[in-house]
């Protein structure tokens, strides 16, 4: 059986990055120092760097984004790297080419890294099993984010998001909001929090939209989100797909708005001091109020730029440097 | 045509023997055990087998294999499954009525019956469809169906969602005393649903099957069966509620039997580590506890039979994601291991153990198998107990190469497989 961790090779070095469990705490810390330099790119004249020259970039996007492809491509591109986008259809009703053709055909195109997003669980697992099954082993996957399962590198932004301002984790109290019976975001910051020592961790939202079990991971549930909120250090929003909105998950937008959007109202349970985040993109009057989202306590758009460092510093260091 | 098989440990579980004792055969039946019969004397015109340090027990009988005939030929066919039954050991096998088409005319049950007859290895008992195309509208002819040769009545994997459609196929079934064989399985509750619905789940972000989903469907089952008074069997239990569920049920007079899958007794949500495909099953896997639950249900009897549940999937259809993988295990080689297995960690008598796999899964079918009497036919599995093997591709004879204990260890596997006293499967050159 297929138990031992697939993104470790067998000298104990990340491979790939799949998902943040399991990662230990140095790894995580190494990254985001890591990343840290990358930030000071973005006020310089010259923004690339040559850390990655002759690399091959795939992004594998079998799953439409624009956002989380663009930072990457970005990223790459400010190691130097060849970046190649590929949008693949992948409706069900489009039989064609399959997963691990698709990848068998790529890699023979010289590539490096592939940048994988599917909108099922484990994709890039199954990728990352079949390359070394083919003694293809140095060819690194990157997660862009797999159906409900794990987004990692957009947990790692929110940690160096997190850290920068707030320091540290060890005395922080940090609740992430909204769907996450969904949400591989949830799943991967969970994680992330749970190994920097984060000792609480709040998960908030309707009964429908928590994942079975889910105290397991390490989170405190609360139902009543003015609960939740009291004494926060960080808000995590997470974003409601249109699909989830009506139906027999929810009842509609705004009695959701109502119980779980954050306003100031709600904020102001939190911590004076606390921070907004959302990994994007947002619904206002949805899941979050213009007034917060533009609000002095707000830092989404800080979280976009360190986007960029930290998939600068995961790409630099699965390549080896 | 007179064999005996000397030498080795005879446990025939439905005559609760368990001794050293030669086993003769003449003319394909059981002609005697223990001391040679008449006609044995002239050992020139009899065959010897030498079942030293082994098992001789009767030939399994499955409850639930799939041959994938007709319809998925690109999966396994006919020969290379029946290949791989003897090679477990296994003599008899119902084959459930999901081909494509699926089971629901006489005319092909009578074919895949002749099929399987020509071939010359496991006896196949093909089950019926209970409604047309199994869609769970109109119910079969099912008369018809039995008079081709169908033993039972089922519906696969899939569910009636009509209430009012199950009802009337119970009862007509029950008016001419028919089987019927389901799956308890709420459609809705159990939909785009992966995996059990619990910590693992959450954890690898697989779409959830709750434990309601078989309890649901479970209760309505067993209230329609006492309604209509048909012969019920649940197929595959999965959780520990549905176990209690079937004892209560049984206790209030409900004559209900039911079966567990081989893999249910050793695996659990757990074993799906990184999203191996191979242990996307359905039932899905659940948690530990429920996995003790059908353990002790299967010991105390709660549970009256234990099944490979063989579903060979081609490697195209496994190697894509979890929940985009078709669901099922190859198992006809592993039923035998896997019960021992069981046996062995439940301290059981190993007749006990057997008896799981033989006398009473032929007495669920009603079939004359699974046991070794004089007269009976001689459909005999030896087998040493000691002996290890390696599930490998290689070593699996089925053509579907989908299992998780891909890799482990096991032991019990068939050194010879006879079928109306002619030797089936010889693996003594392993």
């Amino acid at each position: 059986m297929n138990h031992a961790n697939p993104q470790i090779n067998k000298h104990g070095e990340l491979q790939h990055l799949i998902t943040i469990e399991g990662l230990p705490r140095e790894v995580i810390e190494h990254i985001l120092d890591a990343a840290r330099p990358f930030t000071e790119l973005a006020g310089e004249e010259e923004k690339k760097l040559p850390l990655l020259r002759g690399k091959s970039v795939f992004n594998l996007f079998f799953e439409n984004s624009t956002r989380t492809r663009t930072t990457f491509e970005i990223a790459a591109k400010r190691l130097s790297a060849d970046v190649i986008n590929l949008n693949i259809n992948t409706s069900s009703t489009a039989k064609g080419e399959t997963l691990l053709d698709t990848v068998d055909n790529l890699a023979a195109m010289q590539a490096d890294m592939f940048v994988v997003r599917h909108a099922a669980s484990g994709a890039p697992y199954l990728i990352a099993q079949h390359l070394a099954a083919t003694g293809r082993n140095h060819i690194s996957v990157v997660n862009a984010g797999d159906g409900r399962h794990a987004h990692p590198t957009q947990a790692l932004l929110d940690m160096y998001t997190i850290r920068h301002y707030k320091r540290s984790f060890h005395d922080l109290t940090v609740a992430v909001v909204g769907d996450l019976l969904h949400s591989r975001v949830a799943r991967s910051q969970i994680h992330a929090l749970s190994i920097l020592g984060v000792p609480e961790i709040r998960a908030i939202g309707p009964r429908t939209l928590m994942p079975a079990g889910v105290e397991r991971m390490g989170v405190r549930v609360f139902n009543d989100m003015r609960e939740g909120l009291k004494g926060v250090d960080v808000v995590m929003m997470l974003r409601l797909q249109n699909e989830r909105m009506q139906g027999a998950l929810l009842p509609s937008p705004q009695e959701y708005f109502k119980n779980y959007g954050l306003t100031p109202e709600k904020l102001a349970l939190a911590k004076p001091d606390a921070i907004v985040m959302h990994p994007g993109p947002m619904n206002r009057g949805v899941e979050i109020d213009s007034a917060v989202a533009d609000g002095g306590q707000a830092v989404i758009l800080p979280q976009v730029t360190f986007g960029i460092a930290v998939r600068m510093a995961v790409m630099n260091m699965l390549a080896g440097n | 045509m007179k064999l005996q098989i000397r030498n080795g440990r005879l446990v025939d579980p439905a005559s609760k023997t368990d001794r050293q004792a030669d086993l003769f055969i003449a003319d394909g039946r059981v002609a005697g055990i223990g001391r040679a019969p008449a006609g044995f004397d002239d050992q020139a015109t009899v065959g010897t087998i030498d079942a030293s340090g082994c098992v001789v027990c009767p030939g399994l009988v499955d409850i639930s294999a799939r041959l994938r005939e007709p319809g998925y030929e690109y999966k396994a066919t006919l020969e290379s499954e029946m290949a791989a039954a003897v090679a477990g050991g296994v003599t008899s096998l119902a084959c459930p009525p999901d081909t494509d088409p699926p089971l629901d005319e006489p005319g092909l049950v009578e074919m895949l019956i002749h099929r399987s007859r020509h071939l010359e290895f496991a006896k196949v008992y093909p089950m019926g469809a209970l409604t047309v195309k199994l869609e769970g509208q109109y119910i079969t002819e099912m008369a018809e169906l039995s008079d081709a040769g169908c033993i039972a009545f089922s519906q696969a994997n899939t569910t009636i969602v009509d209430t009012q459609v199950l009802l009337r196929a119970m009862q007509y079934a029950a008016t001419f005393d028919y089987p019927v064989w389901l799956s308890a399985q709420d459609r809705y509750l159990a939909h785009n649903g992966v995996a059990h619905d619990g910590e693992v789940a959450a954890r690898l972000g697989l779409a959830g099957i709750p434990v309601a989903a078989e309890t649901i469907a479970l209760a309505t089952l067993l209230q329609l069966a006492r309604e209509t008074g048909v012969r019920l069997h649940i197929r595959h239990l999965s959780s520990a509620a549905a176990v209690e569920m079937v004892a209560g049920a049984r206790a209030a007079g409900i004559a209900v039997t039911c079966d567990v899958a081989a893999h249910h007794l050793h695996l659990c949500d757990h074993d799906i580590g990184y999203f191996n495909p191979h242990a996307h099953l359905t039932p899905p896997l659940r948690s530990q506890r429920d996995r003790e639950a059908l353990r002790t249900g299967l010991a105390n009897g709660t549970i009256n039979a234990v099944c490979s549940d063989h579903t060979p999937v081609d490697d195209d259809a496994k190697q894509v994601p979890f929940a985009e993988a078709e669901p099922g295990a190859t198992g006809l080689e592993l039923l035998l291991p896997l019960t021992l297995k069981w046996g062995t960690e439940m301290k059981l008598p190993l007749s006990d153990t057997l008896s799981r796999i033989t006398s009473a899964p032929a007495r669920l079918l009603g079939i004359p198998a699974g046991r070794l009497a004089v007269g009976d036919p001689a459909d005999v599995c030896v087998f040493d107990p000691e002996a290890e093997f390696r599930v490998s591709r290689e070593s699996l004879r089925s053509q579907g190469k989908n299992t998780p204990f891909l890799g482990q260890l096991l032991r019990g596997r068939s050194r010879y497989t006879l079928i109306d006293g002619v030797l089936a499967h010889d693996g003594s050159w392993n």
